[in-house]
């Protein structure tokens, strides 16, 4: 199973972010670990300067936007 | 241009709904039609270009470029400008804030690209544009950005770094050179849907706020007699920029909204200097973002980094109201 991550401050641009995640998730049909990291020194262990991102098993996929729901599926299949 | 909006408003105003023009809701309603469309037009386009610049130059690359190079003290020019052409999100200020600190930039140029972020983005600039014109818009973008060069400078000088929050400074003694920046292999052209994305919910986000700040400008316009605001707050009044910064700092409007009321009340009487500071501390200095960076900094730190903007922004104020 992957292990997925938001990250952001809670902003709304982060929930679109998670709206899109679980609209693929489903799309797929596929199950994953959704986790959402708002807390700042945890977000920024991954070297990025823009929220929202989109970790996907450890590797930043996006940060600075929203990525779309056929983007996200690239990343999960 | 807009000469066709023009002609639009007035079909609609004075042809379809059929007022007279040049009573007090004719000219009112037409002005709000007018600039609407203008407003959105030109926030659209400013938003476009803005993402392009950003997709050739993100803030990764804005970071290696200040950390890696020799810049003779032109990083603070360079901080700012960059800080101007970057889309601003107050959701990002702190992660960009880390990202530099972490990148090994010296306090003061981040402060550089922090001041000049929220006060010179693609929305004030696009409503600015529209509602004052070409000259005062280079004016209030450069101000902008000498203003953020100047604090930034101002603010190293005053060696704060110790009063940033515990994990901060630990992030900033073990500053590494970051890795080159990787931008991908994808060309502006195939960014171009997602760029368009962003300026389009850029739209969305703050078209509501332009449509009730173009609506509160236009039913002033057509209801507040000229001059009106000349007596209280006019040229000779020295104290009226100090007053209206510090009332404007804790004043948290979207550009959008407060755009559009401002530029009633250079109509109006109120002189520009005046009026463009106090548009300056309403978006540049606010709240939510003291709120934000309690997280980056201690209190006192965010006060003096507050007060040195202020008073930059009470300068630039006076300085314009003797010189246009």
């Amino acid at each position: 199973m992957k292990n997925i991550k938001i990250l952001g401050p809670g902003c709304v641009r982060c929930r679109d972010t998670e709206m899109n995640v679980k609209k693929a998730l489903e799309d797929l049909g596929i199950e994953a670990n959704v986790s959402k990291i708002t807390d700042y020194p945890q977000i920024m262990e991954y070297d990025i300067m823009s929220t929202p991102a989109l970790v996907v098993d450890e590797v930043v996929k996006v940060s600075g936007r929203i990525p779309t729901v056929n983007e996200i599926k690239t990343f999960l299949s | 241009m807009f000469e066709w909006t023009q002609l639009f408003a007035d079909w609609l105003i004075y042809g379809l709904i059929g007022l007279e023009e040049g009573t007090s809701l004719g000219n009112a309603l037409n002005f709000f039609v007018y600039d609407v469309i203008k407003i959105m037009i030109l926030l659209f386009l400013i938003s476009m270009l803005m993402g392009i610049v950003n997709a050739w130059f993100p803030v990764e690359r804005v970071r290696d470029f200040i950390s890696s190079r020799k810049l003779y003290g032109m990083q603070y020019l360079f901080a700012a400008i960059f800080g101007a052409v970057t889309p601003f999100c107050s959701c990002s200020s702190v992660p960009l804030f880390i990202g530099f600190v972490k990148g090994g930039i010296p306090l003061g140029v981040t402060f550089a690209f922090l001041i000049t972020s929220p006060l010179v983005n693609e929305v004030a600039v696009a409503i600015f544009l529209g509602m004052f014109g070409l000259k005062l818009t280079l004016i209030y973008v450069t101000t902008g950005i000498l203003l953020g060069t100047l604090g930034g400078y101002v603010l190293e000088k005053l060696k704060l770094d110790h009063l940033l929050t515990d994990w901060v400074q630990t992030l900033q003694h073990n500053s590494s050179d970051p890795d080159g920046f990787d931008a991908g292999e994808r060309t502006i052209w195939q960014r171009m849907p997602e760029i368009s994305r962003e300026a389009t919910s850029i739209l969305k986000a703050v078209g509501i706020y332009v449509v009730i700040g173009i609506g509160i400008g236009a039913a002033m316009h057509g209801y507040v007699p000229e001059g009106f605001f000349e007596p209280y707050i006019g040229p000779e009044n020295v104290l009226a920029v100090p007053m209206a910064v510090i009332l404007a700092v804790p004043l948290y409007a979207n550009a959008a909204g407060i755009v559009p009321v401002i530029q009633v009340f250079v109509a109006k009487g109120v002189p520009i200097g005046t009026a463009i500071a106090f548009m300056m501390a309403t978006i540049g200095l606010s709240i939510p973002e003291a709120a934000l960076l309690k997280k980056v900094m201690s209190t006192k730190l965010i006060l003096i980094f507050f007060g040195v903007v202020t008073v930059f922004i009470i300068i630039s104020g006076l300085f314009f109201n003797l010189v246009l």
